[in-house]
């Protein structure tokens, strides 16, 4: 058990190490450097800034340093504010991005799931009927237009949230629904059929034979063979939430951290490019290896061990 | 030749031994069965020489060759297993066609589609099956399908574990009755996990009685018939299987 | 036969296909006292839907109707949904068949087991333990300490068997329907779990419908055998009188069963041309 998880954290280590390597020297790669901008610095200025981002070294010792830096998990300087650190940066857009990200799974969870079982214990009525017509709307149309159109609707027309900014509680509206709706379709309908899978099962049967409350056999027989599928994809959609916020933060201008990704590209701002990138990639590292742990606390037939890969 | 050669094997599941020091061989040719006290690892010995399990020690030889636990070469060419429940061992939304047909994918192994009707006829099954789904036909049925997605690559050696079983009596004399004419035409060699005597008494030559994860005797088909067995546990059996009919 | 446990009359189970409404239970009869009665037959003749019939277990859109079914002069048909419950397990307790696909796989086998037994008693949790333990010893498992640990996956399939025999018996039930309880076990288990169940028999006045594809095992054990074929009881004897039975279809499938010292090349088998009509 222990040994798997320090194997799991090794690999960890290394996959980490392999994607910042990979950043590193592609950012490198791109012609042009970061204060090479449209409008043209001087050329002492731009000499005198490249100098001070140590951007004169050979490219291995700004490779080495960058490494070392993020060894004491520090960042690097934003190369687009002066005296801001890329650290700053996600610090200062992570309670927005969390909250949204964090709202969103919870919608996800907390009302895809109960919407499945719902569906499932009134298979062909009309409340199974209703929650799958919404879920084929939420699964087919992209989240960026249902933000827009709400957006449009609710914020410009009806006046009943604002159009941006988070100044109070419905501000989060907009962007958790178009953020969580095409996920929450999903695992609506995939908890639907897994449930009604496992309640064809003879082991239900058995549950009913010994005299069971219809509750009891629903969580304790039901819901814990139905979760297992619904956990793994679990991983995936944490995975789609966040690249999710990028598209969803930039219409709802809202100041997360995708929001800062989106505009470093734009400003060539190279560190906190990279700096993001890695910060989610370890960030979607941990949370595999959550659901990992979880998928094998629900289901006793996946072994641990790696000899049967 | 031997089929299966078995020198002091031990397995475990998650390092908890259950099968201690077995030894035994099979002649190419022979039908050996394994009966004995029901978890005494019967199927887990099946189960290391067919590969599901890796976690033993010892020496398992197949005709001839030895197989390493952690570094296994493909063996599934000449043997071949068949499950105790005809239910649960088929895909259930492939059709009859596609079940045999795979491992002739799996082995790359090009073909235009006769030999899934030699195996059907084979064992006894209309060409009309070939398209049906596993829940269109009766558990019997299902069987027939399985022993023929066995036999699809030719096997020298199936490895069968309690094939009849789940089975009533009919359509389990059906089955012995397929498998006693397919070892005979094809020349194979079966290796029969069952723990109803008289099965074994019908399809095999020589038998190990286990008990406890241990073989406490290896004895033939005669001695069996003629109640010569030495064990006491072999005895126990053979005595409460006297007593159910002489009743 | 002293009082009637169980009354049966014109039972059917029907379910509806496409090409109508098809009775798998064709409307059969039979009463049980606190006796040993056997259901055999081939596989498909319809032994498990009466079994579950009883329970009032079958999944619509199956149906299950009867002119009488009584269980100790409570009229099964009449109980709501949470009357059968108070019934199911405490009362009537079915062992299902295919203990593969009948056990919970994500539960241990205490964990199953004690529920059965929970559910209907209120206990503390030392106590239940206990008795599952000892109920593991009963039928024969070795080790019920570690096997109560473990997960269906991990235990052989005749272990699987007698796990489903030890939940069912735990609530000390006084009708125990059995499908196929055996099949999987080697002689020697299967008379010490038979004995078991044979005990409580004695002790409590228990009432066993067993249902069994082997014949030895009923003509040795049971005390009255219905054969069904098709969905019909097409012969009802004294289990004792079962080698002499006189139905062809009863004939048939004695013919069929191996015999230790078995000189036949091959075995006879049932005519099974009806089958490949459909
Ligand atoms: N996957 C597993 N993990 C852990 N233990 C297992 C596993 N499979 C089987 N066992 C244990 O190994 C022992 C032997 O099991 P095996 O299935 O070989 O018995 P068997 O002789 O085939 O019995 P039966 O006739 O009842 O099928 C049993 O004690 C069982 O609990
Ligand atoms: N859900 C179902 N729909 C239609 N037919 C069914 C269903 N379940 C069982 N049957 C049919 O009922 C008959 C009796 O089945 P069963 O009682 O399980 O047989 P057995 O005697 O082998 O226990 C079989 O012909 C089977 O095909
Ligand atoms: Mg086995
Ligand atoms: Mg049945």
């Amino acid at each position: 058990m222990l040994a798997y998880f320090a194997k799991r954290i090794g690999m960890m280590v290394v996959t980490l190490f392999l994607i910042i390597t990979l950043t590193f020297f592609l950012m490198h790669a791109i012609p042009g450097g970061p204060f090479t901008s449209e409008k043209m610095l001087a050329p002492e200025i731009e000499e005198a800034l490249n100098a001070k981002y140590g951007l004169n070294d050979p490219l291995w010792v700004q490779y080495l340093n960058y490494l070392k830096g993020i060894i004491t998990l520090d960042l690097g300087p934003s190369f687009k504010y002066p005296g801001i650190r890329v650290n700053d940066l996600i610090l200062d857009g992570l309670p927005v991005t969390a909250k949204t990200g964090f709202l969103a799974l919870l919608c996800v969870a907390a009302l895809g799931i109960p919407l499945g079982i719902l569906a499932a214990l009134n298979q062909n009525k009309w409340q199974d009927t209703a929650v799958m017509m919404l879920a084929t709307v939420g699964v087919a149309i992209p989240s960026y237009v249902v933000a827009t159109v709400a957006l449009y609707i609710f914020a410009l027309q009806l006046n009943l949230v604002p159009t941006f900014g988070l100044d109070d509680w419905r501000g989060y509206i907009l962007p958790v629904a178009a953020l969580s709706g095409f996920w929450l379709s999903f695992i609506a309908r995939l908890s639907r059929s897994s449930l009604l899978e496992v309640l064809g099962q003879d082991y239900i049967v058995t549950a009913k034979a010994k005299g069971l409350h219809p509750l009891s056999i629903l969580f304790k027989h039901g819901l814990r063979n139905a979760l297992i599928p619904i956990v793994t994809v679990l991983g995936p959609v944490v995975a789609n939430l966040l690249t999710g916020s990028f598209v969803i933060e930039q219409i709802f201008a809202l100041p997360g951290i995708g929001r800062h990704f989106v505009l470093s590209i734009s400003n060539r701002d190279y560190t906190t490019i990279m700096g993001i990138t890695i910060f989610y990639a370890a960030f979607l590292m941990v949370m595999i290896l959550i659901v990992d742990i979880l998928y094998m606390l629900l289901d006793p037939r996946i072994k641990l061990a790696d000899r049967n890969k | 030749m031997t089929a299966i050669d078995l020198k002091d094997l031990t397995i475990s599941y998650s390092s908890v031994p259950v099968v201690h020091g077995a030894n035994f061989s099979v002649a190419d040719g022979e039908s050996f069965a394994l009966v004995g006290e029901s978890g005494s690892g019967k199927s887990t010995i099946l189960k290391a020489i067919s590969g599901l399990n890796d976690e033993w020690t010892g020496e398992i030889k197949l005709f001839g060759e030895k197989i390493d636990p952690k570094n296994r070469t493909d063996i599934s060419r000449i043997t071949q297993m068949v499950f105790q429940d005809p239910y649960g061992s088929l895909h259930p939304r492939k059709t009859v066609d596609t079940i045999l047909n795979e491992p002739l994918a799996i082995h790359g192994i090009k073909d235009d589609g006769t030999r899934v009707l030699e195996m059907l006829s084979a064992v006894g099954l209309d060409k009309r099956y070939r398209f049906r789904y596993p829940h269109q036909m009766s558990g019997g049925q299902r069987q027939r399908v399985a022993i023929a997605r066995a036999l699809m690559i030719k096997p020298k050696l199936l490895l069968l574990d309690e094939p009849t079983s789940a089975l009533d009596v009919s359509v389990q004399a059906e089955i012995l009755n397929l498998l006693k004419k397919l070892r005979k035409e094809q020349n194979l060699t079966f290796l029969l996990v069952t723990h109803d005597l008289p099965v074994a008494s019908f399809l095999c030559d020589r038998l190990a009685v286990m008990k406890g994860g241990e073989i406490v005797e290896i004895a033939s088909r005669e001695q069996m018939t003629k109640g010569e067995l030495k064990a006491e546990y072999s005895n126990e059996l053979l005595g409460v299987h006297a007593q159910k009919l002489g009743a | 036969m002293s009082e009637k446990l169980l009354e049966v009359q014109d039972l059917r189970v029907t379910f509806p296909t496409h090409r109508g409404d098809i009775d798998v239970v064709k409307g059969i009869s039979f009463d049980l006292g606190r006796e040993r009665l056997a259901i055999v037959g081939e596989s498909g003749s319809g032994k498990s839907m009466t079994g579950r019939s009883i329970l009032r277990l079958i999944r619509s859109p199956g149906r299950v109707t009867a002119t009488k079914l009584k269980f100790d002069n409570i009229d099964l048909l009449d109980q709501s949904e949470k009357q059968m419950r108070a019934l199911r397990g405490a009362r009537i307790s079915m062992v299902m068949q295919d203990p593969k696909y009948s056990l919970n796989p994500v539960l241990t086998i205490g964990e199953q087991i004690g529920e059965a037994l929970r559910t209907h008693q209120n206990l503390p949790r030392k106590q239940v333990h206990d008795r599952v333990i000892d109920m593991l010893d009963q039928v024969r498992i070795n080790d019920p300490d570690r096997v109560a640990k473990l997960y269906p996956h991990e235990v052989s399939g005749g272990m699987g068997q007698r796990i489903m025999i030890a939940m069912m018996l735990i609530p000390e039930p006084d009708l125990l329907i059995a499908d196929e309880p055996t099949s999987a076990l080697d002689v020697s288990v299967q008379a010490q779990v038979l004995d078991l169940i044979d005990g409580l028999i004695q002790q409590k006045g228990m009432g066993l419908i067993i249902i069994s594809h082997d014949l030895n095992l009923v003509a040795n054990y049971a005390d009255r055998v219905l054969v069904m074929n098709a969905g019909e009881i097409v012969e009802e004897c004294d289990a004792s009188a079962l080698k002499d039975a006189q139905h062809p279809y009863t004939k048939g499938l004695l013919a069929a069963v191996p015999r230790i010292d078995e000189t036949r090349e091959e075995l006879p088998t049932l005519d099974r041309s009806q089958w490949d009509a459909t």
